[in-house]
């Protein structure tokens, strides 16, 4: 991740769904403009959290992979 | 003069007073109402929060799971979701969690390790039902290594599911004739319970929610 986040959610050795609950709640507490950096294992975690983003109206910044682990940055909108 | 004048009224701009013929007019509103109900809908569509119903009756470890990830994580995506526990499935809102699994009977479960070495988690150990039902204690053995299963690989437990629901505002519904059915005490279930009813109650809702599950 080169951005600079907010804030650093560590999502790794977290299955469905936690990776998407845990981001939830993390921006309920954010800022709307505000990035949230997540790493996760769950190779589901990559679509799901497009999704998330789809549903939910957040902006999906970047989708990285690499080394075993999936690392994604989210807007806040 | 008639022969002109009937001319005129066949076109829209000739409208002076009154000027334009019915059928032109229904022509005109058609096409404007069609174009209108495009927006409208689209609009609709857009401000529409997507909503789902579980209707839960199971109360068994493996089957308490469903219902609880897929309630979180549609909660989670912003939907109205609510749950209704009946059956067996109120022992899932239970203070005490104490939820069993049994492989008797239970072809399509996996019989793997989840411990040792990595050849030995990948393979089968299918036993016969005569075996498993003859061992006492069995059950408590695979109760126990179905939750250290969960636990190895990252998922969450029933009762850290369960708060996730409750944080994300999912409604839990209890069924009230299960309680009576069973002999159970109220006071043995969670206090977040949103509501005690009936079928009959719960019905309308799943009605109008755009995705109704029954688990």
């Amino acid at each position: 991740m080169n951005t600079t986040v907010n804030q650093t959610l560590d999502a790794r050795n977290m299955n469905c769904p936690l990776p998407i609950l845990k981001t939830k709640k993390a921006l309920n507490s954010m800022q709307a403009g505000d990035l949230l950096g997540i790493t996760a294992t769950d190779p589901g975690s990559v679509k799901d959290f497009q999704s998330f983003c789809d549903q939910t109206g957040n902006t999906l910044i970047s989708s990285e992979s690499g080394n075993g682990e999936y690392s994604f940055v989210i807007q806040k909108s | 003069m008639n022969a002109t004048a009937e001319h005129l009224t066949q076109t829209p701009a000739a409208n002076e007073a009154g000027g334009i013929s019915s059928s032109e007019l229904d022509r005109l509103f058609d096409e404007r109402f069609d174009e209108r109900f495009e927006t409208k809908m689209k609009e609709r569509e857009q401000n529409h929060t997507p909503s789902m119903t579980i209707i839960s009756t199971k109360g068994t470890l493996d089957m308490a799971y469903p219902p609880f990830i897929l309630a979180s994580t549609a909660a989670a995506l912003g939907w109205d979701v609510a749950i209704f526990f009946t059956f067996y499935g109120l022992s899932l809102l239970k203070k005490d969690l104490d939820l069993a699994i049994s492989p008797l009977g239970n072809p399509a479960m996996p019989m793997k390790m989840p411990m040792g070495p990595e050849w030995l988690r990948k393979t089968e150990i299918k036993l016969p039902n005569l075996v498993m039902a003859g061992i006492p204690g069995f059950e408590n053995v695979a109760t126990t290594l179905m939750k250290k299963t969960m636990e190895s690989k990252g998922v969450a437990s029933i009762g850290e599911l369960r708060e996730l629901c409750i944080e994300a505002e999912v409604k839990l519904v209890a069924c009230q004739m299960t309680v009576d059915l069973f002999n159970m005490e109220k006071e043995d279930f969670i206090p977040e319970i949103n509501d005690w009813v009936g079928a009959a109650s719960f019905l309308p809702t799943a009605q109008k929610a755009d995705v109704s599950l029954f688990i």
